[in-house]
C-alpha cells in the first residue's frame, strides 16, 4: 500500500483518500462555449511520469489538496 | 527482404529454426504426430524475426490482440502487406496477455451490442481461420443482481441484446442455483441476490492463443513483427504523419495506428492528437487448480468481483480497476484482502482454495466506457485505443474494423459510433453499467 502525505494529518495509507482527477484549469462557466466546457470535462494529459493532481482525504480531515505524485513509481513530492 | 539476422535482438533468443515468408506449416493432428515420432524434430518458429525496414506502407504501434489483428486484417482481407507491428517488449506482454479473457456481448447501447456481438461471430471460428486452437470455450455468463437499481438495468440490456438478436434474459434465484453450484443464493446474505442477466453465448477463451494466432496468421502474409522495438517519437509535417522513430532507428511511413491501450496516451502526445483517455491498473488473481465444479462465468457487480474456471481447474478472480491512475503494474496487499472477502460471499464454500498468484495490466479509462476508434486530426494517425477493461473480446472486430478504415481511408459504419470526435461533440455511447466489473 502506498502512502500519501496529507498536508493536515501526514503520511497515511492511500485506502483512506479519494482520487479526485489532474489539475486541469476550469473555464469560465459563464462564458465557456460547449466545446470548451467538453474538453475541460473529459480530455485528460494522462502523462507517464510527474503529474499535479487533486485528492481528498475522505477517511481523514476530509479535506481537499493538491499533490504531485509520479504515475510510473508511485512516487510523491512532499507538500510545500 | 525477409528472414535476414542483422538487427538487434527481437525476442527470439536463437536463429533457430527461421522460415522464408510463404505459409507456415499447417498444425494438425497429422504434423502433431508426425512431430512426436521425428528423432529431435524441433517446431519451426511460429513466425519470423525480419530486420527492421527503413520504412512502411502502414505501422502498427503496440502487438497486442488489436495491433496483431489490424496487421492480419489489411494483409488478409485487403491485401496490404507491407505492414510492421512494432512492440516495446514482447508480443501479448500488455493488456492482451494479462487479461480474464471473457467474451460477452450483452452490451447496454445498440452500437455497442451490435459490434461486439460482430467479434463474437468472427471468434467462432477463428480456430479454423488461423489454423490455431483458441479454446473458445462458450459457457454462458451470469451477471448478478444484488438490488432493484441492478435488476432494472439487466432488464433494459436483455431487451437491448435481444433487440439486436443476441441471447439474453434475466432469470431468478432458483435458475441461478441450479447455474452455479456453491452460489450462495440465500436469504440471509448481506447482499441477496434478486436475479441475474443470463447470456448463454458469453464464454472464456485461451488469450494468449489469440495473440499468437494472429502473429502467426500476419507472418505468413508478409507483416513484419518486431519485439523490443519501442516508439519514442512520431514525426508528423503539416498535419500529416511522415515517420516514427524507435529506439532501433527511424521508419518512414505515411499511416500510423496506435494500438497501446494503457499507453495509448503516451504514443498520442507524440503525434499532438489529444485523448480523453485516463491510465489506470486492473488487478486479478488465480488460485491453485481444482476438479471441475463451474461452468459459467459470475460476475457480480455490488460485490465487485467475477469468477470463472480455467480448463487447467484454476479460478480466476477479478474486480473493477485500481482507485486511482497509474502506470505501475505493481499488485497490492488491499487487493486480494478485499477479493478474497467478497469471493466468499458469492461463494463461502471456496474458503480454503490458495492463491496461485496476482497481477496487474493497464487499462485505458475513457469517460463513457466506449473505445475510440478511426481517424484523428493529424493526417495518416489512426487510433484504436480506450479499451479500458473490456478490449479484449473486441480484438476480431476492431482488426477488421481499423483494417477496413486504413485500407479505404473511410470509417465503417460498424465503428462509426466510437469516432474520436464525439467527445466534443457530446454523443457518448454509455456503456459503464455493462462494462465497470464485468469485462
Ligand atoms: C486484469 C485484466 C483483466 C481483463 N479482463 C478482460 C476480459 O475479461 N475481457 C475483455 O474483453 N477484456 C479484458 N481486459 C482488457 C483487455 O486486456 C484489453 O482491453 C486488451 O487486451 C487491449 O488490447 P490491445 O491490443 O489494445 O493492447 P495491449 O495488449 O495492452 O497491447 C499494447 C502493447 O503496446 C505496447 N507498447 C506500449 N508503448 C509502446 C511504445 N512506445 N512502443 C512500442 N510498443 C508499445 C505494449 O508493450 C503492449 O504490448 C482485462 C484487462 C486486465 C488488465
Ligand atoms: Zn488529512
Amino acid at each position: 500500500m502506498i502512502q500519501l502525505p496529507c498536508p493536515w494529518c501526514g503520511p497515511r495509507n492511500v485506502s483512506e483518500f479519494r482520487y479526485a482527477g489532474e489539475v486541469t484549469p476550469r473555464p469560465q462557466p459563464a462564458t465557456a462555449t460547449p466545446e470548451q466546457w467538453r474538453r475541460y470535462l473529459y480530455v485528460r494529459r494522462n502523462p507517464r511520469g510527474w503529474t499535479e493532481e487533486n485528492w481528498y482525504h475522505s477517511a481523514g480531515c476530509r479535506q481537499f489538496f493538491k499533490l504531485r505524485r509520479d504515475t510510473d513509481s508511485n512516487a510523491v513530492e512532499e507538500p510545500r | 527482404m525477409a528472414g535476414g539476422n542483422n538487427g538487434p535482438s527481437n525476442g527470439h533468443p536463437s536463429t533457430n529454426g527461421h522460415r522464408k515468408p510463404g505459409k507456415p506449416p499447417r498444425y494438425s493432428a497429422f504434423s502433431l504426430l508426425k512431430h512426436g515420432l521425428a528423432p529431435r524434430a524441433e517446431w519451426p518458429r511460429a513466425w519470423r524475426s525480419p530486420a527492421l525496414q527503413p520504412s512502411y506502407d502502414v505501422v502498427i504501434i503496440g502487438g497486442g490482440v488489436h495491433g496483431l489483428a489490424t496487421a492480419y486484417y489489411l494483409a488478409a482481407n485487403h491485401g496490404i502487406t507491407n505492414v510492421a507491428v512494432l512492440d516495446k517488449g514482447y508480443l501479448g506482454g500488455g493488456g492482451s496477455g494479462r487479461n480474464t479473457a471473457i467474451l460477452r456481448s450483452n452490451y447496454l447501447t445498440p452500437e455497442g451490442v451490435r459490434f461486439y456481438d460482430r467479434s463474437m461471430r468472427l471468434y467462432e471460428h477463428l480456430a479454423a481461420d488461423l489454423n490455431f486452437n483458441v479454446m473458445f470455450s462458450r459457457r454462458g455468463h451470469l451477471t448478478l443482481a444484488h438490488n432493484d437499481s441492478s435488476l432494472r438495468t439487466m432488464r433494459w440490456r436483455a431487451e437491448v441484446n435481444k433487440l439486436q438478436g443476441v441471447d439474453s434474459e434475466v432469470i431468478g434465484p432458483e435458475e441461478i442455483a441450479k447455474l452455479v453450484p456453491y452460489l450462495d443464493t440465500s436469504t440471509s446474505t448481506r447482499y441477496p441476490i434478486l436475479g441475474a442477466l443470463y447470456h448463454p453465448p458469453g464464454g472464456i477463451i485461451r488469450h494468449d492463443a489469440v495473440v499468437w494466432g494472429y502473429a502467426r496468421g500476419a507472418d505468413s502474409l508478409g507483416v513484419h513483427l518486431h519485439q523490443n522495438t519501442e516508439v519514442t517519437g512520431i514525426d508528423v509535417a503539416e498535419d500529416r504523419v511522415i515517420g516514427v522513430r524507435t529506439n532501433r532507428g527511424r521508419i518512414a511511413t505515411r499511416n500510423v495506428v496506435n494500438c497501446t491501450a494503457g499507453w495509448s496516451s503516451v504514443i498520442s502526445d507524440m503525434a499532438g492528437v489529444e485523448l480523453p483517455v485516463q491510465t489506470s491498473p486492473l488487478q486479478a488473481a488465480v488460485t491453485e487448480p481444482v476438479r471441475p465444479f463451474l461452468d459459467t462465468v459470475v460476475v457480480s457487480g455490488t460485490l465487485h468481483v467475477y469468477v470463472s474456471q480455467t480448463d487447467r481447474g484454476e479460478l480466476v478472480f477479478g474486480a473493477s480497476v485500481d482507485p486511482f491512475t497509474s502506470y505501475s503494474m505493481r499488485g497490492s496487499l488491499e487487493f486480494v484482502e478485499g477479493l478474497a472477502g467478497h469471493v466468499l460471499e458469492l461463494m463461502p464454500a471456496l474458503s480454503k482454495m490458495r492463491l496461485l498468484r496476482q497481477w496487474a495490466g493497464l487499462c485505458d479509462m475513457t469517460p463513457d466506457y466506449s473505445p475510440i476508434m478511426g481517424a484523428t486530426p493529424v493526417d495518416g494517425f489512426y487510433v484504436d485505443v480506450g479499451w479500458g477493461t473490456y478490449g479484449f473480446k473486441a480484438g476480431p472486430v476492431s482488426g477488421e474494423a481499423m483494417a477496413e478504415c486504413v485500407a479505404t481511408q473511410r470509417t465503417p459504419e460498424i465503428i462509426a459510433a466510437f469516432h474520436p470526435g464525439r467527445f466534443e461533440t457530446g454523443q457518448l455511447v454509455g456503456e459503464k453499467g455493462a462494462a465497470a466489473v464485468g469485462h
